[in-house]
């Protein structure tokens, strides 16, 4: 049979594209990353405390440095009794961790990573969704997540997750507003509110946006982290105060869905950190069609084209594995904040600096223009 | 027993190349791998507990070092230190709240058998009211003595059947433990 008789067959290579970028990004996240981060977290904060870390379990007597532990954990919450309290709102209750991951995937789709190819003929461009207003999606993606917590607390009925749930309430809206301030200084410098624009004008090593805008990074990595709820932002699972919080009530694989969640967006923070202040893809001072143009007099235009591909694929997820790295380092460095003082960096300190830092970049800007 | 000698006549004729198992195995070594504690302390075991969790001794090894303060996410119920009967109607609601399967781990001759303390306020023992997995005694027990009652414990839940589970809850209710 003809394939041209198949209708809409020209969409097809486009068709394909899209679902090997969304198979790509979901086995990066799902099944690479997050499972991944559970080790390195563990194998991490073994190194920092001066600790041998998990290391017994081994099939064949092979342990490969703990990493079936990964797979043992894996195991055991999936054969864990699924609990769901006497009083809780069943739905809504099995609804939450499905909320609270979900988002930190789709916020992936505006997430460039990599650039524009041309593989035989056909033009493949390494991001999911290029919209025009991608920043923005990613924000509002992000906000959702807040309704997982939420919804979880509410649902099990119990005091101490509803605790915990009212404080991630106030401390993601508190945290969204200053971490939506902290960005207009980078889109003020970019023009431009799509993602890919951004990242292709930090080709310059020198327009990266951590040398453009380094206090935008710091204010903006501080929000990122408050938004994670991790150490030193959990104060809505702090442990010695609301036992587990939002999640008190979830055992199991939903227990661990909560977790995922949390890995997730250390994923995608890192790699929106990568895309707005190091440069996405892109290798210092080497340019796009230098390379392109080397690769090609020694293996051809396609296959060149491929390598490059390949080439900017490891430098983007490799700066992100680097800042998911420096990430956990925080994260086992410092004390949890006290929830006044959470408060108050946002909005005393963060916001005020955002505001200033915008005055600031806007008055540059004049000057340079 | 049948079951037991076809597998062997499987990997008998199959050789080395494949290995075969139970679910069950599957899930025991799972679980021996990955317990999460929920520590349970009250007295002067627990300084000797906080260096079995610490760099030096590390049980973290044994994949056990998370500990969940939730009861619904914890799997070893850790009891440490002197159990007074007042205590004794707390430690059963957080055995009762914790989800299946789950093991109690009895740290210390206090929590065995009521130790140095035979007296009218303490108890003489957790199993008078849960059941226990492992003893360690010692007063407190070395926290070599304590790896020793781990790895004991893998061994039982390693060779564990699904028919074993649910435990249910504690023997006396709440109303009776008062
Ligand atoms: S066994 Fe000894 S060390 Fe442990 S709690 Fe009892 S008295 Fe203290």
């Amino acid at each position: 049979m003809d394939i041209t008789l198949i209708p809409g067959y020209q969409y097809m290579p486009e068709l394909v594209e899209m679902m090997l970028k969304i198979v790509f990004i979901f086995t990066m996240n799902v099944g690479v990353f997050a499972p991944l981060l559970g080790y390195v977290e563990r194998k991490q904060s073994a190194l920092m405390q001066d600790r041998i870390g998990a290391n017994r379990a081994a099939i064949l007597g092979f342990t490969i440095f703990g990493l079936w532990h990964t797979m043992t954990d894996a195991i055991k919450l999936i054969a864990k009794e699924d609990f769901i309290p006497e009083g809780a709102d069943k739905p809504l209750h099995f609804l939450a961790p499905f909320v609270a991951v979900v988002p930190a995937l789709i916020a992936f789709a505006v997430i460039p990573f990599g650039g524009t190819y041309y593989l035989w003929g056909h033009e493949a461009h390494l991001i999911i969704a290029d919209l025009d207003v991608g920043i923005l999606f990613i924000f509002a993606v992000a906000g959702i997540g807040t309704y997982g917590a939420v919804i979880a607390a509410w649902a099990s009925n119990n005091n101490w997750s509803l605790l915990g749930g009212v404080r991630t309430a106030a401390q993601m809206v508190s945290y969204e507003v200053a971490m939506g301030l902290t960005i207009v200084g980078v889109l003020m410098v970019y023009e431009s509110l799509k993602l890919t624009e951004i990242a292709l004008i930090q080709e310059d090593f020198f327009m990266w946006g951590i040398f453009l805008q380094p206090v935008g990074f710091l204010l903006f990595l501080a929000c990122a982290l408050a938004e994670n709820k991790r150490v030193p932002f959990d104060i809505p699972e702090a442990e010695s105060e609301l036992i587990a919080g939002y999640f008190t009530e979830y055992s199991g694989l939903k227990f661990a869905m909560f977790w995922m969640a949390e890995f997730v967006e250390i994923v995608t923070i890192s790699a929106i950190l990568t895309v707005l202040f190091f440069g996405a893809w892109h290798i210092p001072f080497v340019t796009h069609d230098g390379l392109l143009s080397l690769l090609t007099s020694v293996v051809g235009a396609d296959i060149g084209n491929l390598l490059l591909m390949f080439i900017h694929l490891a430098v983007f997820w490799g700066k992100v594995c680097f800042l998911i790295v420096f990430l956990m380092l925080i994260r086992w460095s410092l004390p949890r904040f006290r929830y006044d003082q959470i408060m108050k960096l946002g909005w005393k300190i963060i916001l005020p600096l955002a505001l200033v830092n915008i005055l600031a970049t806007g008055v540059i800007l004049l000057v340079v223009k | 027993m049948g079951v037991e000698n076809e597998e062997q006549g499987f990997e008998h004729v199959l050789g080395d190349s494949v290995i075969l198992t139970t679910v069950e195995q599957v899930v025991g070594w799972g679980r021996k791998f990955s317990f999460f504690l929920y520590p349970f302390i009250t007295a002067c075991c627990g300084m000797e507990f906080m260096s079995v969790a610490g760099p030096r001794y590390d049980i973290d090894r044994f994949g056990a070092a998370l500990p969940r303060f939730s009861p619904r996410q914890a799997d070893l119920l850790i009891v440490v230190g002197t159990i007074s009967h007042k205590q004794l109607p707390i430690l059963n609601k957080v055995y009762n709240q914790m989800a299946e399967p789950k093991w109690v781990f009895a740290y210390g001759a206090c929590v065995v058998s009521g130790g140095m303390y035979d007296n009218y306020s303490t108890a003489q023992g957790i199993d008078t009211i849960l059941p226990v997995d492992v003893y360690v005694p010692g007063c407190p027990p070395r926290p070599e003595m304590v790896f020793d009652g781990l790895m004991k414990l893998q061994d039982i839940v390693q060779n564990e059947k699904f028919s074993k589970w649910p435990r249910g809850a504690g023997k006396y209710t709440a109303e009776e433990l008062k």
